[in-house]
């Protein structure tokens, strides 16, 4: 009984913060081209499919220069700030990601900044 | 007039725009991939390979962003050997790479297809499908994989690699797509020495086919009859 009232205790003080807190929504910033490879809504739901479907070519046949291409994606949504695409939860890919909930893998590997110049 | 700007207009439409020789502004799109009927290969000079110089393993650390390291659990691309007959004392320096075998024990042993042969022949990983069991490490004569021990950061746009993975020479693979030369090569060549040549095996014409032809060219381990590209003069 004791334990059931200090658990409704502890349900009454961490619920209140845990509702106005929320999940950020994602920020994302304007990129530096002029026009994605495709609209919008096409790439929020297909470009995990298109990165995965382009890798197989370009790493297998040699495919290069495709209009699918990591390197362009980074090079065109770099944050202004951070100069990364991942490195901090405001970068355009992480902060889609933290808000999804979905974990990136692709930046263990590929770099998440464009070319030093 | 208007013809011959209809023809340059259509030349540069499908190869890209030439800024100088060998020097494109952008990179033609190249949707076919890669042909069979080329066959990329090296041949190593060691006549002309000196002792203590270690230009093209600084150039290839630098193009493919190593460390640099030589502990076991640090990734060497390229070694330099340095060997001595003792009943003679005649002493041979050369580098020492993946072999981009056209039979490679590598691809034979691998579980999951990450280990394989390009059309062009060039042997590479798929990091995508790389578990990291290091099979091929074990099944590689040369010694020529290393595996990344360690998270890694910074890496080169153009040469994504990291933790978990095998990865040895790609014979710069990312330089040969757009045209150019392996970075080992052209350091060897900014040296002075040029006792790296690199191209098309499958061209009776290639310089390297020539050289081959007229002066010879021995695998390493030739016994296991593996079909090495990289080949060498004077070992």
């Amino acid at each position: 009984m004791r334990s059931l009232a200090a658990l409704a205790l502890l349900a009454l003080l961490v619920l209140p913060a845990g509702v106005t807190a929320g999940v950020d929504k994602p920020v994302l910033a304007p990129a530096k081209g002029e026009k994605c490879i495709a609209p919008p809504e096409v790439m929020r739901r297909e470009h995990p499919d298109m990165l995965k479907h382009q890798r197989d070519l370009t790493v297998h046949q040699g495919v290069r220069g495709a209009k699918v291409n990591l390197e362009q994606c980074v090079e065109c949504h770099a944050s202004k700030q951070s100069g990364s695409v991942a490195a901090t939860k405001q970068d355009f890919c992480e902060s889609c990601h933290a808000y999804a909930g979905v974990k990136i893998d692709c930046f263990e590997c590929h770099a998440s900044r464009g070319e030093k110049k | 007039m208007n013809g011959r700007r209809a023809f340059l207009g259509a030349a540069a439409a499908l190869g890209g725009v030439a800024v100088a020789p060998g020097l494109l502004l952008f990179e033609p799109a190249r949707a076919e991939g890669v042909s069979s009927e080329v066959r990329w290969g090296m041949l190593v000079d060691t006549t002309r390979c000196v002792e203590g110089c270690t230009a093209c393993v600084s150039a290839c650390n630098k193009e493919n962003g190593l460390s640099g390291g030589t502990r076991p659990t640090d990734s060497q691309w390229i070694r330099k050997i340095e060997l001595r007959e003792k009943t003679i004392g005649r002493t041979l320096s050369l580098p020492v790479m993946c072999q981009h075998c056209a039979e490679p024990p590598c691809v034979d042993v691998c579980p999951t297809g990450a280990s394989f042969k390009r059309a062009d022949g060039i042997v590479l990983v798929d990091r995508h499908i790389c578990i990291g069991c290091r099979y091929c490490m074990m099944a590689c004569p040369y010694k020529a994989r290393s595996f990344v021990h360690q998270p890694l950061t910074d890496q080169k746009p153009d040469v994504p690699r990291g933790q978990g993975c095998v990865e040895s020479c790609t014979l710069c693979v990312q330089r040969v797509d757009r045209g150019a030369q392996p970075a080992c090569v052209e350091a060897c060549k900014a040296e002075g020495r040029e006792a790296l040549l690199f191209g098309d095996l499958n061209d009776p014409q290639s310089a390297i086919a020539r050289r081959m032809r007229e002066a010879g060219a021995k695998q390493i381990r030739a016994d296991l009859q593996l079909d090495t590209g990289v080949r060498y003069q004077g070992i």
